[in-house]
């Protein structure tokens, strides 16, 4: 199987604490793919690596064939291989709006668009974007002053506005409120189908991952501790294990 | 006051009163002159500072180094560098109108461009780093540009270089400067505006807020903050031209490299009137100027306690500085929008 994000045999450590030793997995293109684990587990280590947010010690990472294990984050960012934080980052002293014309892809720029001048077909694209994610009454206010469920909101936001072809989201549903993760669920889904994005999710909140993703991987203690189908991981006696504790 | 007839009286007004100020207060034309010249300081150190987050305390050397570059650059148009800085002075080089005036023009230009070239090969070194980092590292910078020109022989050492001697009688050679001044300030000041009116602006404001989520984004996160130091160096350069040339003698540390005064004035007035606006700049830049000659003329002694009062009650009670202050106070003004609900139905949104 190949897929469109490939990695193999990638292991970090910092200092004597191993994140991830020898992890290989792949990302199907087209698809949702999810990433679960107990706290601690080297999901988002396993993020970092493959966005080229720090060095790796050891294996390869691909991305649609190519090796990208070398690349810094903004060469991989433009790539068309994207990723949001968990502790949700925007850009908190500018308004919504603007905050979106900024996240615009970078791909074909050269030095001259570095001065390019407001266009507008941008933003109404942002603004169809916010109201897709919910936030259009909310588009001219300082994004700092959103509840946190909305800077994460605008935070999605952003990243489907690169238009990217991969994006990964480490824990897109955390601190938001209940009723609001049925429609983000949606929102994902639609991201996925209907924008053509591949998605790759790691997600603490087991319900959502296992209406969302069509296959996942479960980390524990920096290994990969299983694959499979939604099912197939919910009856796994080791990731039920990982989970209670008895690991 | 509605938003388009304080348009009009900023953007018309301000030009204005610097057309006519030297022909209304002839007594004060340099003191006006230095004024432009502290505006653009404070509007080139807000670029990286205010709208870029990167508190640069070396911005002074590209105008030391634009004031060495047009000296150099000036003097070669007729003579023999060496020889003229060697005799510190005690040779009289007579330029022709032609040659002051063809002198100048490159000096300044030349100024601009080595404040490029330089911003380019110090931004390589300089803004990979970040915060405090980033601002104990330029204050080196200057430091060790300003001692190290005390050393070159070539460039007249610690003793300096008197300037070329202006072709023309005083009262239009302080015109001259001052109309010099104005342009290059109205100029820095356009070109600032414009910038910040498109992509370069919110790209810049993004590095401020969160330079990593920018890098995550794929913006060519060094190629900005490169570009924008760049954008102030090229005008510090010149204003280091033309301001040598005012005086009309030059010196490394006091004049050219004056990072304890000059160098600290860009970051206080730029503080002062409300770091990261537009305007803000100009109004701090034109409070602090004349608060400090006021003392200096009448309360000489007290400048330093004046300035210090300032820039402590600065810090102390309105970090956001005038304009920032004003912006929090009176937001519509200043076209910001927010949220008219309480906190607390805000609250109930938040999660678990």
């Amino acid at each position: 199987m190949t897929g469109v994000i490939e990695v193999r045999g990638v292991s970090k450590a910092f200092g004597g604490v191993v994140a991830n030793r020898d992890i290989s997995l792949t990302v199907a293109d087209g698809a949702i793919t999810g990433l679960i684990g107990p706290n601690g587990s080297g999901k988002t280590t396993l993020f970092n690596s493959i966005v080229g947010y720090h060095p790796i010690d050891g294996g390869e990472v691909f991305f649609e064939g190519r090796e990208i294990s070398k690349l810094k984050v903004q060469q991989i960012a433009r790539l068309g291989l994207l990723r949001t934080f968990q502790q949700t980052r925007i850009y908190k002293a500018m308004n919504c709006v603007e905050n979106m014309e900024i996240s615009v892809s970078q791909r074909r720029d050269g030095f001259i668009d570095m001065f390019a001048r407001p266009d507008h077909a941008v933003i109404d694209k942002a603004e169809a974007m916010l109201e897709f994610v919910g936030l259009y009454e909310k588009r001219h206010l300082i994004s700092g002053e959103l509840s946190f469920g909305q800077q994460k909101l605008l935070e999605f936001a952003m990243a489907l506005m690169n238009e990217p072809r991969v994006l990964l989201l480490d824990e897109p549903t955390a601190g938001i409120n209940p009723t609001l993760i049925n429609g983000l669920i949606d929102r994902l889904l639609s991201a996925n189908a209907d924008l053509g994005i591949t998605l790759f999710v790691i997600e603490h909140n087991m319900r959502v991952i296992m209406n969302l993703a069509q296959h996942i991987y479960c980390l524990a203690h920096g290994e990969l501790l299983a694959s499979g189908g939604p099912e197939e991981i919910q009856e796994d006696q080791r990731v039920i294990d990982a989970y209670l504790g008895a690991h | 006051m509605s938003a388009v007839t304080s348009g009009w009286l900023l953007y018309g007004g301000i030009p204005l009163v610097g057309l006519i100020a030297p022909f209304v207060f002839p007594d004060y034309t340099f003191q006006i002159a230095v004024l432009w010249v502290m505006i653009l300081f404070a509007q080139t150190w807000d670029v990286l500072g205010g709208q870029m987050g990167y508190n640069s305390l070396g911005n002074i050397l590209f105008f030391g180094a634009g004031m060495y570059i047009s000296a150099v650059v000036q003097i070669a148009v007729v003579y023999d560098v060496g020889e003229y800085t060697s005799a510190f002075g005690a040779i009289r080089v007579d330029f022709t109108p032609g040659q002051y005036y063809l002198g100048l023009a490159l000096g300044t230009l030349f100024a601009g461009l080595g404040g490029i070239v330089l911003a380019v090969l110090l931004g390589l070194c300089f803004l990979g780093m970040r915060g405090p980092y980033f601002a104990i590292g330029t204050l080196g910078m200057a430091l060790a540009a300003g001692e190290f020109v005390s050393t070159v022989q070539f460039l007249g050492g610690g003793g300096g270089i008197s300037m070329p001697v202006f072709p023309g009688d005083p009262g239009v050679r302080s015109k001259f400067f001052y109309f010099s001044c104005f342009l290059l300030a109205v100029l820095a000041f356009a070109t600032v505006r414009w910038l910040y009116g498109g992509r370069f602006g919110l790209a810049i404001n993004a590095i401020r807020d969160d330079e990593d989520k920018a890098e995550a984004m794929g913006l060519h996160t060094m190629r900005y903050k490169i570009v924008a130091w760049t954008v102030a160096a090229f005008f510090l350069g010149m204003s280091g031209a033309l301001y040598g040339n005012m005086i009309g003698f030059i010196e490394p540390l006091e004049v050219a490299f004056p990072t304890t005064t000059f160098g600290i004035f860009m970051v206080a007035m730029c503080l002062l009137g409300g770091k990261g606006t537009l305007w803000g700049p100009v109004l701090g830049a034109t409070l602090f100027h004349v608060v400090k000659e006021v003392t200096w003329t009448h309360l000489l002694g007290w400048q330093w306690v004046a300035l210090g009062a300032i820039i402590i009650v600065n810090i102390v009670f309105f970090q956001q500085g005038i304009l920032g202050w004003a912006r929090e106070r009176w937001p519509a003004r200043f076209g910001v929008v927010v949220d008219r609900r309480g906190a607390g139905e805000r609250q109930g949104e938040r999660a678990r």
